[in-house]
């Protein structure tokens, strides 16, 4: 029941927080909505019981993405300007018709925690059986995602580390150097 | 920020704790929700909040980019080496039973190595992107 209520109370406050996001104008506060919305999305990943997916959400959506949003709010304006105020009833068709029928899709959904769900039939239950005695591990998610999908894991991280290098090169002091140098050898 | 003294003092009291709290996250990923992926994030960010409040010049003392150039790539050179080293001892790629005597300890070995991998790159990359971010507005 208590459940319930924090669900419908989060779910809520989700609800706002999205609507204040698309209406508000100040680039700044929209990032700390952002950051508000992770939170409390965050806070339904604990009551579903996913601690490890609540750590990411708070750290990355609620923590580091703000303050990266933040440094390239430094770099441009902080308010966006108005958009011209134009009634498109076409617009609002599409997306009330897409909406429905995303809400429609869900009905066939299997119940939150159902142990028949095609999900939890594939390779789940020999997770869970084995992988305590095969990895030494309390921790399942731990052992799911380091030991028996390591390969997916070192992708990731390669992923990561490709997105770091992709901004060094690109807006890194020796990618800004370079670009200098080819400026000034241009324009002699 | 230099004039804001609250700020300054409470960020100097907070950045340690944030720091061995993503190590607590780092090491005991394998009893509790965690592991190198959050481990890293949260690392990245108290040296963030500490660029934040005292400036990009005195973090980038503290970690200068060449060196987290360097550790995000030693980052996955641990993941990768880590199944390279489970080759060598006869297994397949990141089969980590092999890495010890028995199967546990090898699992348990080759956990902890990849998760600090992650870790290492995760943080390296996220304070690298707040860096050359931030770095860009005071050229």
């Amino acid at each position: 029941m208590i459940d319930i209520l924090v669900d419908i109370t989060l779910f809520t406050f989700l609800a706002i927080m999205a609507v204040a996001i698309v209406r508000m104008r100040n680039l700044f506060a929209v990032v700390m909505m952002f950051s508000i919305f992770s939170l409390i999305a965050a806070g339904l990943f604990v009551i579903m019981d996913a601690g490890d997916v609540a750590f990411t959400e708070a750290a990355v959506g609620g923590g580091i993405s703000t303050v990266l949003m933040l440094a390239a709010l430094g770099l441009t304006r902080s308010r966006e300007e108005k958009p011209a105020t134009r009634r498109s009833w076409l617009a609002l068709l599409v997306v009330t018709v897409t909406g429905a029928v995303l809400v429609y899709g869900t009905m066939d959904m299997p119940a939150f925690g159902d142990p028949n769900a095609p999900a939890h039939q594939h390779v789940g239950p020999r997770y869970i059986e084995q992988g305590q005695q095969e990895t030494g591990v309390p921790n399942l998610v731990a052992a799911v995602l380091a030991s028996y999908r390591g390969f997916d894991t070192l992708g990731e991280t390669a992923v990561i580390f490709t997105a770091g290098m992709a901004v060094l090169l690109l807006i890194g002091k020796h990618a800004r150097r370079r670009r200098k140098a080819a400026d000034e050898g241009s324009s002699e | 920020m230099k004039h804001h003294l609250v700020l300054r003092v409470v960020a100097k009291f907070v950045t340690p704790l944030i720091l061995l709290f993503a190590l607590y996250v780092q090491f005991h990923g394998d009893y509790s929700p965690g592991g190198g992926f959050q481990a890293g994030v949260i690392f990245g960010a108290g040296f963030i909040l500490y660029a934040l409040i005292f400036g990009l010049d005195a973090a980038r003392t503290v970690a200068p980019v060449s060196v987290l150039r360097f550790a995000a790539g030693l980052g996955v050179l641990i993941y990768g080496g880590t199944g390279v080293l489970s080759l060598l001892r006869g297994g397949e790629y990141l089969n980590y039973n092999v890495l010890a005597a028995d199967p546990i300890a090898g699992q348990h070995l080759g956990i902890i190595m990849i998760e600090l991998g992650v870790g290492i790159t995760v943080a390296s990359v996220m304070m690298i992107i707040f860096f050359t971010f931030a770095g860009r507005e005071q050229s």
